[in-house]
This record gives structure tokens, C-alpha cells and sequence, in this order.
């Protein structure tokens, strides 16, 4: 029997008449316009249009009103800095052959490790990544020296030299680790979230109240971990955020063109969890959802999904030549640059002057810098520990 | 004392271990309300309640990952395999984080798990249910595989495993379940990583686990019968394999043959027999020998499925040729 395609001929669009969700979104998908009535549109919403159907989900956001302290607000420019410029030096090193392998960064995305893990308790709760996990190192509190140590392979990074950029681990930060196939992350951070739960539960300690973040992608949402996982999460009620950073594309797959539902936050509701869409580009805004999710979760309520809509500045890695991204699309998410929004607030509010943004920066670079020499210098693995580390007693 | 059946070995093992270490649990499909398919965690859930004998949903990579998360962060779990073969589900997690994970983490974490289930060829399962999964972990760095074949050893060697510090691969046998067998008394545990000579002999060394022991055993009466006299050797650890007790045994037979359940290629014999052959190949007074199963899916028809793995009769057949070098 011949079955209708779904993906061709009924389209996207119309198939979201039929969505039987009934807690509608704020937040419509813009609708098919006419040139006439496009042309009536402020720029930006045009801009939005043109740069696809993700910009203008982005677009319907407003910013997130300031109400971190002036502590707060340059503790956070001070986290997503160190990301970008961390990143930055990594492309420099890369092209100048320091090093190896996939080198994936996190340029633009710092709105969402800084918003959510800043927001938590450092050496107490657990964070578990990807491979794109430089920034999620940092922001956990990962000395730069120790990850920069890793990328070039030494004997002083995180993971000693056997991890590599896409493998970062640090127990005594709780990172639970850096996970390079889809998805194997998202229940290893279950296992931690369960370990919390046993231990007020089945041992009787009532302080056990740690909070696990499991960092993952939109294209990892197609995979049966993603939903295996948010099941048990919910049956169990475990203290976990499920925190997508949807940045649109999976290497080249467009992820309207990998998924049945864009809307991933939606998708919490068929586990009978709380779900979030979030501005992936406004710090503030990630740092107040991820609080919100992270007081359901010390409360004993369970999980949540928080998709924060965002995007790379850079293609997939250093080795993507990004050919399928549009001009209009970089344009309008480069305008969206969360550092920069951040520091207009901060000046706005007269929370922080130029200067002092200024200041942070020179001295984060010098941190950077310091990272690369201490790098550059450090010893290189011993090769008699060559199978060292494969056993729990070596 | 009386005898105990093999899978009560195994649940008093795993609840003395739970009664010693709060931090011990079990993750797995029926294993709680249900007490496991093949009852090794009978009354367990009763015992010690819901999240230490946890039922999970159908999810076998999920819930074995998430035993990973929950060994990094302090628990030893115990992860049973409904059906060894359903792990083929989990592979990633086994291979890629119970494996290779302190490794690739330089030292950062420990992962104390053990995943245990029945494995081998059973009667009339098919070929999902008759698999012979590890042949395939065999390569996976990091991990320690054993098998069990008595009472005595399960029990043993099964808290050994929960108080190992790395992850254990633990195989069970489908038909073995119910054998019966007076353990010892006490807290006894067995070495992870010791052969047992089952019968000690002069003419030729079997190498031997899990159910194809028992063949053993029956071939090693007739030959006994014919004047063959065969060293058995119970490989117990399949990963690393006890060397120093399987060359002793060389040096003395000069004759050696692998009895296996898995298949042939790609098989735990293939590689101990490249091993026997670094470091005994002086010591051989004939070419090793291979008894494997037919590298086929296992078959349905009863018949078939006794054609597809090795028989008695063939290890008598094998052993008295290999002792007069008509092979």
C-alpha cells in the first residue's frame, strides 16, 4: 500500500496545524507571508526570514531582563570571554600544526555552558559533554592550562594525553567527561543523576542533592539514547537537565531536515517532563531557565528539557569546509553575538564600563597565552605509562 | 550442607556482596518484582527495595550506560543481561565507556561494574538467543571476561567480580543454571583470573569453558576408558587468559586442544592458540587443535543445533587421534 509522504508532500508547515499539543507555545513559527507583506516587516524579522526557519524561532525572543548583580554579570562576561578566546587560540594552534585530530569549537554557543553551569554548583553538581567540550571544561572550572595541556597532547592535560580534544575529563571538577559518539553521553549523566537519587533514597542521606547537566545537540534528539533516556529520567524522577544546544546542524544535516518535530522542548511532554525553549544567544536568559529547572531538580521533581536555540560561529570542526550555511543565516546569528549582547546590558544598566569589559578581556587573553606556554613546555606522555590507566589498580 | 543449584550460587552472591556493600546494586529487565529471568535475584527487591534492585525499561544501551555514570560517581552496579545476546544492544556503552573509559580519561574514573546473563547455545532458542558474545568483547581493551561452570565457581567468582575495581564481563550458561553442587563453606571468593585444573593427566591438555567442560568431562571418561590421559583446564578467565597455568600444562602433554562453544573464526580458541604458539611452539610435540562451533547462526531445528557445536563423541575422536599424531 502507498502511504503519503509526510516530508514531501504535506510539508512541515501544514503538519503543525495538526500538532495535538495544547499547551501552545508563546513563541509561533512565522508564517508563510507574501512578498507584499514581508516588505512591510521590520528589518530584523526580514533578516530573520531570509536566514531560515531556525533564525526565526531565535527571533521572537526579547532579551532577558538584567537582574544579576554587577558580580554576577562580570562573573559570566568573564566565563563566556574565556571560552571564545580559548577557542580562538585553539583555531591558531590547529593551523599552526600544536594540534591534532577533530578540533570542534564552541564559538557562539558560550551562552549555554556559561548560562547553565555557572548557574550550578561547581565540585558538586556533575556536567557531562561531547565532543565539543573544551568550553564545558572551562566554565566547570578545568584549569585552561590542563585543557589546552590536552589538546596538545601532554602528559599535564586533563586526561593526561589519552583523551584528545573530544575526551576531557576531570573528576575533581565533575566532569563526568567529553563523549564523541551521539548520544553515549546522555546515560552515562543518567548514571550520575541515579547516583544522587540512591544515595537520598536507598543510603538515607539527605544531602545528597547533586544536580547533573547532560550537554548535547540537536542531532543527538533523533537518537534512541535521547529518548530512552528521558523516559527513565521521568519514571525515576532524576535529578537531571537535558540541555540541547540546538545550533541547527548536524555537520551538514539541517535539523528541519532530521527531524519529524523541530521543536525539541516539545518533545519533554510525551515523557510528562518540564521542557523549555530558551534564546540559546542571551545568557541571562539560559542562567534564569537553567535555575528554574535546577530548583525542580534539588526538589525531588524531576527532569528537564532546555532547548536553547543557538548556532556556531565556526563550520562542524576545524576540518568542515561549511559550504551548506548561508550568508544570510551566519549574518543573522553573527548579529546575535551573546558576549556582545552581554557586555551592551552591562554598559546599559551601568553595571560595568567598556574599560572594564576591556580589562577582562586583556586579562583572559593573558590567560590563554599562559595556557599555551605552559602547553608548549610540558612534558609529552612517558612512553613506558603507554598502557598505563587501563586498569583500576594502575 | 546441602547442595545448592548454580543460579541460587549466583543470588547468594549477590546478596552477601548487597548486605556487605550498600553501594552494590543491580540495574536490568526483570530483575527486580520478577526476581530475573532465570531467577538469580529471586526476593532480592523485597530485600533491599526498588533502587538497588532496580527494574528498568527495555533499554539495554540506556540503562547499561547509565550503570557507567553511576560507577563514576560512586555505585557498583550490577548489570544483568536478560539474554547475553541482548548486550549486542549495548555494545557501544561496554565497548566505548565501561571499556575504554579510564583509559581515554587518563585515571579520572573507575568503573566497578559487572554485567552478567546467560550465554551459549541453549535447546531450540534460535540463533538470537544462542549467542556467544564473548568471542565478540574478546578485543575490547579494559575489560576482564570470565565464566562460570560449577556452583562453586559462580558463587565464587561472582563476588569476586562485584568487589573488582574494572568492569567484569560475567558469562553464564543457559543450561547450567541447574546444576547441582555442595559449595564450600563461608565467605569463600575464587581468583578472576585463574584456569582450574578440572583433572590433572599427562598424554594431552584440553582447554576448556563454561558448558563445554561437562562435555569434557563425559569425553574424559571414555578416553580414561582407552588409555588417553587428559589434563582439563577449566580456562575460567577468557580475558586475560591464565598463561601460566596453560603453559605448565603444555610443557608437561606437549599436546594441546581447545574445546570452545563459540565459533570458529574470530573465536576465543583462535586466539589462544596464537598465544600457545608464542609462547610454547617448542614445547609442541603436534599442531594445536580447534573444537569450535560451525561459524552458522545457531539453528532452530534440534538436530541442526547439535551438528552446529561440538559433541562429546568428537572431543574423544580429536583427543586419541591428537595423542597418537594421526592428526
Amino acid at each position: 500500500m502507498l502511504e503519503v509522504s509526510v516530508g514531501s508532500s504535506i510539508g512541515f508547515d501544514s503538519f503543525r496545524w495538526l500538532d495535538p499539543v495544547q499547551s501552545a507555545p508563546e513563541v509561533q513559527a512565522t508564517p508563510v507571508m507574501t512578498q507584499e507583506f514581508a516588505l512591510k516587516l521590520p528589518p530584523e524579522t526580514m533578516a530573520a526570514e531570509a536566514a531560515g526557519s531556525h533564525a526565526q524561532r531565535l527571533a521572537a525572543f526579547t532579551a532577558a531582563p538584567l537582574t544579576v548583580s554587577r558580580e554576577e554579570g562580570l562573573m559570566l562576561y568573564r566565563d563566556m570571554t574565556l571560552g571564545r578566546r580559548f577557542e580562538d587560540k585553539c583555531a591558531e594552534m590547529y593551523y599552526r600544526g600544536k594540534m591534532f585530530g577533530f578540533v570542534h569549537l564552541y564559538n557562539g554557543q558560550e551562552a549555554v555552558a556559561t548560562g547553565v553551569i555557572k548557574a550550578m554548583k561547581a565540585q558538586h553538581d556533575w556536567f557531562c559533554s561531547t565532543y565539543r567540550d573544551h568550553v564545558h571544561a572551562l566554565s566547570a572550572g578545568v584549569p585552561a592550562r590542563e585543557v589546552m595541556s590536552e589538546l596538545f597532547g601532554k602528559a599535564t592535560g586533563c586526561s593526561k594525553g589519552r583523551g584528545g580534544s573530544m575526551h576531557l575529563f576531570s573528576r575533581e571538577h565533575h566532569l563526568l567527561g567529553g563523549y564523541a559518539f551521539i548520544g553515549e553521553g546522555i546515560p552515562v549523566a543518567l548514571g550520575a543523576a541515579f547516583t544522587s537519587r540512591y544515595k537520598r533514597d536507598a543510603l538515607g542521606d539527605a544531602s545528597s542533592d547533586s544536580v547533573t547537566a547532560a550537554f548535547f545537540g540537536d542531532g543527538t534528539c533523533n537518537n534512541g539514547q535521547f529518548f530512552e533516556c528521558l523516559n527513565m529520567a521521568a519514571l525515576w524522577k532524576l535529578p537531571i537537565l537535558f540541555v540541547v544546544e540546538n545550533n541547527k546542524w548536524a555537520i551538514g544535516m539541517a535539523h528541519e531536515r532530521a527531524t519529524s518535530e523541530p521543536e525539541i522542548w516539545r518533545k519533554a511532554a510525551a515523557f510528562g517532563m518540564a521542557g523549555e525553549e530558551v534564546d540559546g544567544m542571551d545568557v541571562l536568559a539560559v542562567r534564569a531557565a537553567a535555575q528554574r529547572a535546577i530548583e525542580r531538580a534539588r526538589a525531588g521533581d524531576g527532569p528537564t528539557v532546555l532547548e536553547c536555540l543557538t548556532y556556531r560561529f565556526r563550520g562542524h570542526s576545524l576540518a568542515d569546509p561549511d559550504e551548506l550555511r548561508s550568508e544570510a543565516e551566519k549574518a543573522f546569528w553573527a548579529q546575535r553575538d551573546p558576549i556582545k549582547a552581554l557586555a551592551a546590558q552591562l554598559i546599559g544598566a551601568g553595571l560595568a564600563s567598556a574599560e572594564e569589559l576591556k580589562a577582562i578581556e586583556t586579562e583572559i587573553d593573558a590567560e590563554v597565552a599562559d595556557s599555551v606556554s605552559f602547553a608548549l613546555a610540558a612534558p609529552e606522555p612517558d612512553p613506558t605509562e603507554l598502557t598505563r590507566f587501563i586498569w583500576a589498580e594502575d | 550442607m546441602a547442595e545448592t543449584l548454580l543460579f541460587n550460587a549466583l543470588r547468594d552472591a549477590i546478596d552477601e556482596e548487597m548486605a556487605r556493600d550498600p553501594m552494590v546494586c543491580v540495574f536490568g529487565e526483570d530483575v527486580g518484582q520478577y526476581g530475573g529471568s532465570y531467577k538469580v535475584t529471586k526476593d532480592l527487591y523485597e530485600k533491599y527495595g526498588q533502587w538497588r534492585v532496580l527494574d528498568t525499561p527495555i533499554a539495554e544501551n540506556s540503562f547499561t550506560g547509565m550503570a557507567v555514570g553511576a560507577a563514576m560517581t560512586g555505585l557498583r552496579p550490577i548489570v544483568e543481561g536478560m539474554n547475553m545476546g541482548f548486550l549486542l544492544l549495548a555494545f557501544n556503552q561496554i565497548s566505548n565507556n565501561m571499556g575504554m573509559l579510564r583509559y581515554t580519561s587518563g585515571g579520572n574514573y573507575t568503573i566497578p561494574t559487572v554485567v552478567r546473563g546467560p550465554g551459549g547455545v541453549g535447546r531450540q532458542l534460535g540463533a538470537e538467543h544462542s549467542q556467544r558474545l564473548e568471542a565478540y568483547f574478546h578485543a575490547v581493551p579494559g575489560i576482564k571476561i570470565v565464566a562460570v561452570s560449577t556452583p562453586t565457581n559462580a558463587k565464587g567468582l561472582m563476588k569476586a567480580a562485584i568487589r573488582d575495581n574494572n568492569p567484569v564481563l560475567f558469562f553464564e550458561h543457559v543450561l547450567l543454571y541447574n546444576l547441582s553442587e555442595e559449595l564450600p563453606e563461608g565467605d569463600y571468593i575464587c581468583a578472576l583470573d585463574q584456569a582450574e585444573v578440572v583433572r590433572p593427566g599427562k598424554d594431552v591438555t584440553i582447554l576448556t569453558y563454561s558448558r563445554m567442560r561437562h562435555h569434557c568431562l563425559k569425553a574424559v571418561q571414555q578416553l580414561e576408558a582407552e588409555g588417553v590421559d587428559v589434563e582439563l583446564i577449566d580456562l575460567i578467565s577468557l580475558k586475560p587468559f591464565d598463561l601460566e597455568t596453560i603453559t605448565r600444562s603444555i610443557r608437561k602433554t606437549h599436546r594441546v586442544m581447545v574445546v570452545e562453544e563459540c565459533m570458529k573464526t574470530g573465536g576465543i580458541g583462535a586466539e589462544l592458540i596464537a598465544l600457545i604458539t608464542e609462547h610454547c611452539f617448542d614445547d609442541l610435540d603436534a599442531r594445536p587443535l580447534r573444537l569450535s562451533s560451525q561459524d552458522i547462526p545457531t539453528p532452530y531445528n534440534g538436530a541442526l543445533e547439535n551438528l552446529t557445536i561440538i559433541q562429546p563423541h568428537q572431543i574423544v575422536k580429536a583427543a586419541t587421534q591428537l595423542k597418537s599424531g594421526s592428526f
